[in-house]
């Protein structure tokens, strides 16, 4: 009862308080309105009256002149080239575009090192990274880019890695040219106190591939800012995002957190000493050690043994698994490990690090990921992060994944944007858009030679809102000489060419002897195209210009389907126009015993590779399976005349993150000769007798030759290696026409045939 | 409204012309941009909004759509410009020092005058109009105030943003026009501005340009002393453009609102190239001939006319050997236009190509281009380096025709679902089951206890939505192992079942009607399982689909054996907690309402919701097509099934038109176990007992 007299009065005093006020208000517009006073007070910016009368900005005539045509644009660039140097420098006037001309265009050398030379691990990986990128070269001659043998990754005088004399040795570089062309990768600059950013010697014309670039020194669409990483950051592949689930509402146990060290003195410590502020104990928990460096005690304040003690009781991992968002301050310099470790743990990366270039600013759109906060207002921190919404949230969250998958995992991930970065740059109008940069899969994965209309890439339809079209082409691989009109080939052409989706069909001549003449081939109802493939295997997925459309149907010469088969399973991969879809499922599975991955072709309840003897997907794959991949892999393909079926299940796996969809219920997809005699190969497959065979089949099959399936097994941990982690998906369905096999009429059914294999 | 669901998931684009039809989605969009914005430093995002919100306003900007609304309150107050006090500069009156090239937010702004707002809304100040002259009384400025900038003040004014209150504002704007370094006086301008009360070194205060420097050199950025001002500047170079600091605009050209030119569909064009710029320097101009002699009559360069008088009509016309051509309507006979710098880097030309619908070729080596931070000019332009003109032709011819009409298009569609990271969810968290219950307990236990079964559930909730009646006591519910919670509602409403009950703890959320109880507890693990790789998708068993009946010119349910699948009936289906969030509280129109006054097509409209945000078709799994036994619909009565399928057309149509387009995705799909119905030992299947029908 108390209660709510209580609100009935705390009403009525409202009400006459807006009484009061509505009067009050009323009164003092009459007042205005018989004053005549009111433009002032009410309209800000008057409405003039002779507002039409006033002048344009600018005559129209002056607009189009534009200032005249200026100078001579070739003398402008030359004397640019003079003006705007080191600290100013840009690729129109430090760069020489003229080394990046022809066929290979972007070639990127590596001076050998010299005798006794140390370099550290981290510099060892970058090396790496780029010998082992596509656009490695060894001869100088026809680089366009140059990366120093020296480590110049940690330029801190204090440290034992610093090389010293480097000006000296630079100069001795013929072909240093003022470091026009050359990349530097550093880490580290400067020391203490001011750890400026300079790097002990003169970079001159050089690109600097630098963390904790600050925006001061920054020079805009020409160095690169990388993100700091430890020397423990694998080389490849790398550790997936910590982000397993979308647990919505998606907050964590803790709202923001910091664990690290309090500076008491010295550049950083303005906002280091600050942190402790905000710590609350309960759902902010922000703490700070004075304990490191050596002589910590010396400077030791009253805080410090209360908050050394607070800060033993949180675990480090635990908060990054259990926090929402994540304070990244600057720490003596401007980047941080934790940078990195957040992104990776799915905890929003909160900055406070003023004038931090981020990593990749110039292709990575960060106020998608992370929330940049200012130094100053460190107070604010708590109240705008608790203002973020739980859509913000799950969106940022996600994108943390996305990123650090895409760009970061791995020094190789980190080089190669480097240098796909200064890539775009010299072919700036065949480059990626901000768009490619940021959407799912990530730039590198985009190969913009191929080409720069979204459209033309298998995982943009959903953002575009399009739909793939409604052709495919079928490429036939074959290796067996024509001899006779009744061989699968022959029959296998009727069958595809009957399906009206069908707009072409390319046969991949890779048999001994010289395709047949053309009129040893059916007539068709659509387009027949014979091409050499040289008998390479991996020429199977090589891009060919011959393919119109954006699906593509790949058979093996013997391959048994229907016609409703393969329009069934286009259908299907119309709506997953990025996977694999097709009928002939496999799988990988991990051999505690061997420690090595396996490979199986028995029928399981899962699989994880569907065999591209018949299957659907995207042409663009074929430009990554031949321009992405490394060429030591498609030689592998080319010397075993086996695997490329899986390897290119594993690429486009990597770029998914999904796995392939297997389509109705056909799993055998050859004729399989009664009387063959099987080779037996993993014991484990005897009683499933009939289903394990013919991973590739004729009577004069490679596989029954027992060495092909231990080659298969081979293939998916060398695979496995080069990717770094083992991309392939396991998927526990199949999809089956809506009606398949139901007991209903089959007049009703579309897909009736399918229920006859 | 209605479709506000929709257009909030729409990227950025960039949008040059101003349709009012389109105007709603532009100023969404533009939201949208900001929005997105908002962590890249708050208070520059704010400025970048400020500037817009100038530009729009006046029309000066077409890439965002304005209208400006003078309200009828005001107009007894009119003064004229020349009203304004007169302000003498004494000869010796401070210059402030020339534009530091290092000023970044955190150096050069100062963010304690901003105050704290989650909003991030900053206050902005204007100052009032005064009219300075030099001590012999000569204005700073030959033209004074002009139209334009008198409408971005007017239009900043009119915002929230404004404030009458010097000492709440963020945010300083003078009122000294510099829209055009040509009719300044450098120094008295410089000075004035260090003369206005709050200068304090240009703190915190914003300036618009457009055409900075001047001859012969021509600076690429106002040339007016101004401290640590901010800078909205079209023309900027990589050298002169502070990154973060300043914001880079486009030149505005008045033809564009004067000529009205009609919209122009995508696709082929008269012309390939157009060059329609009459200042191009001889060196480049040579090129082009040589681009115009190799190629012919798919190049266009104009020039102006020589035996025209001056004046308006020149700026009108412009000519090729005699032949007179209007501009701007003949940029678009063209698909690409040149834009190339002259003198200055921002040209006004650009406004006009954009307007005109034609994509620009923008040649201007270190240009910033305008608010290149947030829009992807890579999708709506092509932009070369100046060295490479020559090749100009064949890089163009290089793009393909799709591309091109995209880039025409220049706005562009594009889908974010929410849950749009690949992630296949560990297994084992299991899924919530929410089963909605009126009365119906004996069925309601036979549930619960069939369920039970299911390996992955890791918990039930029952949503008991009788009012009048108390859930039976807890000694004579089924025993089963998983927490089971029962949860009273305060109305019948069939949304109850899709409300996002804390209780909740799993992504996964199966919700099931009280009497399905033939599923059987191999069909629900596998839906599970099915569920874990489309963590996105309505994940269910009955299948529908939605027809477009001709004959009645308007969409129909269909439920009876047909060949396709766009909705999956929620009485037994999995789905992502997220959307329970979504139907509660983002659901478009009126559409829950109905659904709660109608006490149907809950899930129809769930399916609309979860399609519309994903883009995606549901996933049906196993070959279950009917909930109850056939026996048991036959004495429903046909009658009574008709009137029920009437509705759920009805319901169709209706949110069809609540979501102004047609969500639902079609497919002829459904998903099995992979060894379903396979010649394989039953017990060796993961999910051997899969029902039929």
């Amino acid at each position: 009862m108390q209660a709510r007299k209580k609100y009935v009065l705390l009403g009525l005093c409202t009400c006459c308080w807006l009484l009061l006020y509505y009067w009050g208000g009323l009164q003092e517009r009459l007042l205005g309105l018989l004053t005549h006073r009111r433009g002032e007070v009410v309209r800000p910016w008057p409405n003039w009256l002779d507002r039409d009368l006033l002048p344009g900005y600018a005559d129209q005539a002056e607009l189009q002149n534009a200032g005249g045509p200026g100078d001579s644009p070739r003398q402008r660039r030359q004397s640019w080239a003079g003006i705007y140097k080191d600290s100013r420098c840009r690729m129109d006037t430090c760069f020489d575009f003229a080394r990046c001309q022809g066929q290979s265009s972007f070639r990127v050398y590596i001076y050998p090192p010299e005798k006794g030379e140390r370099v550290s691990e981290s510099y060892r990986k970058i090396l790496t990274s780029v010998v082992e990128s596509r656009y490695f070269t060894s001869d100088p001659r026809e680089a366009c880019l140059f990366v120093l043998g020296i480590d110049t990754l940690d330029r801190d005088q204090l440290s034992t890695q610093f090389v010293p004399n480097m000006d000296e040795r630079i100069r001795g570089y013929p072909l240093w040219n003022d470091g026009r062309n050359h990349v530097i990768f550093n880490l580290y600059s400067g020391t203490w106190p001011n750890y400026t950013e300079d790097l002990g010697f003169n970079v001159g014309q050089a690109i600097l591939a630098k963390a904790s670039l600050n925006t001061e020194h920054f020079r805009p669409g020409f160095d690169i800012s990388i993100p700091l990483f430890s020397k423990e950051h694998p080389q490849k592949g790398g550790e997936r995002g910590w982000l397993v689930r979308n647990t919505v509402p998606p907050r964590r146990k803790y709202l923001l957190m910091f664990k690290g060290k309090r500076y008491l003195t010295g550049i950083g410590s303005d906002t280091r000493n600050a942190l402790h502020h905000i710590h609350n104990g309960k759902d902010i928990v922000s703490l700070t050690t004075c304990r490191h460096g050596k002589d910590w005690e010396k400077h030791k304040d009253a805080r410090c043994d209360h908050d050394n003690q607070e800060y033993e009781r949180f675990d480090y991992q635990e908060l990054l698994h259990n926090s929402t968002f994540c304070l990244v301050p600057r720490g003596r310099r401007l980047g941080s490990f934790r940078f990195l470790e957040s992104l990776q743990a799915a905890c929003i990366p909160v900055l406070l690090s003023n004038g931090w270039e981020l990593p990749f600013s110039d292709v990575i759109q960060w106020n998608q990921a992370v929330i940049e906060g200012d130094e100053r207002l460190l107070l604010q921190v708590p109240s705008t992060v608790r203002a973020v919404g739980t859509d913000r949230v799950l969106a940022l969250r996600q994108r943390t994944q996305m990123l650090w998958e895409a760009y970061f995992s791995s020094v190789d991930k980190i080089v190669l944007t480097t240098l796909e970065i200064i890539k775009d740059r010299v072919n700036s109008h065949i480059s990626r858009n901000k768009f490619m940069w940021n959407a799912l899969p990530g730039g590198l994965l985009v190969l913009p030679e191929y080409s720069t209309h979204l459209a033309h890439y298998p995982f943009y339809y959903l953002n575009l809102g399009i739909s793939p079209g409604q052709e495919f082409t079928a490429v036939i691989h074959a290796t067996s000489p024509l001899v006779s009109q009744s061989q699968p080939i022959m029959k296998l052409l009727q069958v595809v060419s009957k399906s009206k989706y069908c707009s072409q069909i390319i046969i991949l001549w890779n048999s001994e002897k010289p395709p047949p003449h053309r009129s040893k081939w059916p007539p068709m109802p659509v387009p027949l195209i014979i091409t050499d493939g040289r008998r390479k295997t991996s020429s199977r997925f090589l891009p060919n210009a011959a393919i119109e459309t954006e699906a593509v149907l790949s058979l093996d010469e013997d391959t048994v389907l229907l016609t409703s088969e393969i329009n069934f399973a286009f259908h299907v991969w119309q709506s997953f126009p990025e996977r694999i879809v097709g009928y002939p499922p496999r799988s990988h599975f991990w051999d505690p015993v061997k420690k090595a991955w396996g490979y199986t072709s028995k029928w399981t309840n899962e699989y994880s590779i569907v065999l591209t003897g018949a299957a659907f997907y995207h042409r663009y794959y074929h430009h990554l399976f031949s321009h992405y991949l490394p060429s030591s892999l498609r030689a592998l393909v080319d010397r075993t005349s086996n695997c490329e079926d899986i390897l290119m299940n594993f690429l486009v796996s990597s770029v998914t993150h999904l796995p392939p969809i297997k389509v109705a219920q056909r799993k055998q997809y050859k004729e399989m000769p009664i009387l063959q005699v099987r080779p037996e190969i993993h014991p484990k497959k005897v009683f499933l007798g009939h289903c394990f065979m013919s991973d590739k089949g004729t009577k004069m099959a490679p596989w029954a030759n027992p060495e092909h399936f231990t080659q298969r097994q081979e293939c998916v941990n060398t695979f496995a290696s080069w990717f770094g982690y083992m991309p392939l998906v396991h998927s526990q369905f199949r999809l089956d026409p809506v009606l398949f096999k139901d007991h209903v009429s089959v007049l009703r059914k579309r897909y009736k045939d399918l229920e006859r294999v | 409204m209605c479709a506000s669901v929709k257009y909030g998931s729409r990227g950025p684009a960039l949008i040059p012309r101003m349709k009012t039809k389109y105007r709603i989605y532009y100023i969404t969009l533009f939201s949208v941009v900001l929005l997105g914005l908002i962590a890249t430093g708050i208070y520059y995002i704010t400025l970048f909004s400020v500037v817009l919100l100038g530009l729009i306003a006046t029309g000066m900007f077409q890439f965002w759509p304005h209208s400006i609304e003078s309200s009828a309150e005001w107009s007894l107050d009119r003064r004229s410009v020349h009203d304004a006090p007169l302000v003498r500069i004494p000869m010796s009156s401070p210059i402030p020092e020339r534009g530091d090239l290092s000023c970044r937010m955190h150096t050069c702004f100062d963010v304690y005058r901003c105050g704290y707002n989650p909003k991030n809304k900053i206050k902005v100040y204007i100052y009032p109009l005064q009219r300075f002259v030099d001590e012999v009384g000569v204005p700073i400025s030959s033209t004074g105030l002009s139209r334009e900038y008198n409408d971005l003040l007017s239009a900043i004014s009119d915002s929230d943003f404004y404030t009458d209150d010097v000492s709440r504002a963020c945010l300083f704007i003078p009122s000294i026009d510099v829209l055009n370094q040509n009719s300044l006086r450098i120094r008295e301008t410089a000075q004035a501005l260090a003369m206005l009360p709050r200068w304090d070194k240009g703190m915190n205060h914003l300036l618009f340009n457009m055409l900075p420097g001047g001859p012969p050199d021509y600076n690429t950025a106002l040339d007016v002393p101004r401290d640590r001002a901010l800078l909205a500047g079209g023309g900027f170079s990589t050298w002169t453009y502070r990154q973060g600091y300043d914001v880079s605009i486009p030149v505005y050209s008045p033809l564009s609102v004067e000529v009205d030119l009609p919209e122009r569909q995508p696709g082929p064009r008269r012309y390939f190239i157009l060059s329609s710029q009459t200042a191009i320097h001889r060196e480049y101009r040579v090129e082009l001939e040589r681009l115009k002699e190799e190629n012919g009559e798919a190049l266009l360069l104009l020039d102006k006319c020589s035996n025209l008088s001056q004046g308006l009509a020149s700026v009108r016309k412009r000519c090729y050997k005699g032949q007179v051509y209007d501009y701007p309507q003949i940029l678009q006979e063209s698909s690409f236009c040149v834009v190339l710098r002259g003198a200055r880097l921002g040209q006004a030309t650009l406004s006009d190509v954009l307007q005109a619908g034609c994509v620009p070729v923008i040649m201007a080596d270190s240009y910033i281009l305008p608010f290149s931070e947030v829009l992807d000019w890579k999708r709506a332009s092509v932009v070369i380096p100046e060295e490479k003109l020559p090749e100009m032709y064949t890089i163009l011819k290089s793009i393909p025709h799709r591309q091109v009409e995209e880039m025409q298009r220049q706005k562009w569609t594009s889908v974010n679902s929410p849950l749009f990271l690949p992630l296949i969810p560990p297994r084992s968290p299991g899924f919530t089951a929410v089963v909605l219950t009126y009365d119906r307990i004996e069925s309601l236990f036979r549930v619960i206890t069939e369920i039970s079964k299911v390996p992955s559930l890791a918990k039930l909730l029952v949503v008991w939505n009788n009012q009048n009646k108390s859930p039976p006591e807890e000694s004579l519910w089924p025993k089963v192992a998983v927490p089971l919670k029962v949860l009273r509602t305060k109305e019948n409403k069939l949304s109850n079942r899709f409300f996002p009950f804390d209780e909740i703890e799993t992504e996964a959320v199966l919700a099931i009607d009280d009497d399905i109880i033939m599923l059987t507890s191999d069909e629900l693990q596998f839906g599970y399982e099915v569920w874990r790789e489309f963590p996105d998708r309505l994940v269910g068993y009955p299948g529908r689909l939605h027809l477009w009946d001709h004959e009645m010119g308007k969409w129909k349910y269909e439920s009876e054996w047909t060949n396709e699948v766009s909705m999956v009936l929620t009485g037994a289906a999995f789905y992502h907690k997220y959307f329970n969030y979504l139907y509660t509280y983002k659901m478009p129109g009126d559409i829950k309402n109905w659904v709660d006054a109608h006490m149907n097509c809950e899930d129809i409209a769930m399916n609309f919701l979860v399609a519309n945000i994903t883009g995606k078709a549901p996933i049906k799994v196993t070959p279950r097509k009917k909930f109850k036994c056939p026996e048991c619909t036959a004495i429903d009565g046909l009658s009574l099934d008709q009137t029920h399928m009437v509705e759920r057309s009805e319901c169709i149509n209706k949110f069809a038109s609540v979501f102004a387009t047609m969500p639902l995705k079609v497919v002829e799909h459904r998903a099995d176990p992979v060894l379903y119905k396979d010649d394989f030992p039953e017990k060796l299947k993961s999910f051997p007992n899969i029902g039929s029908l």
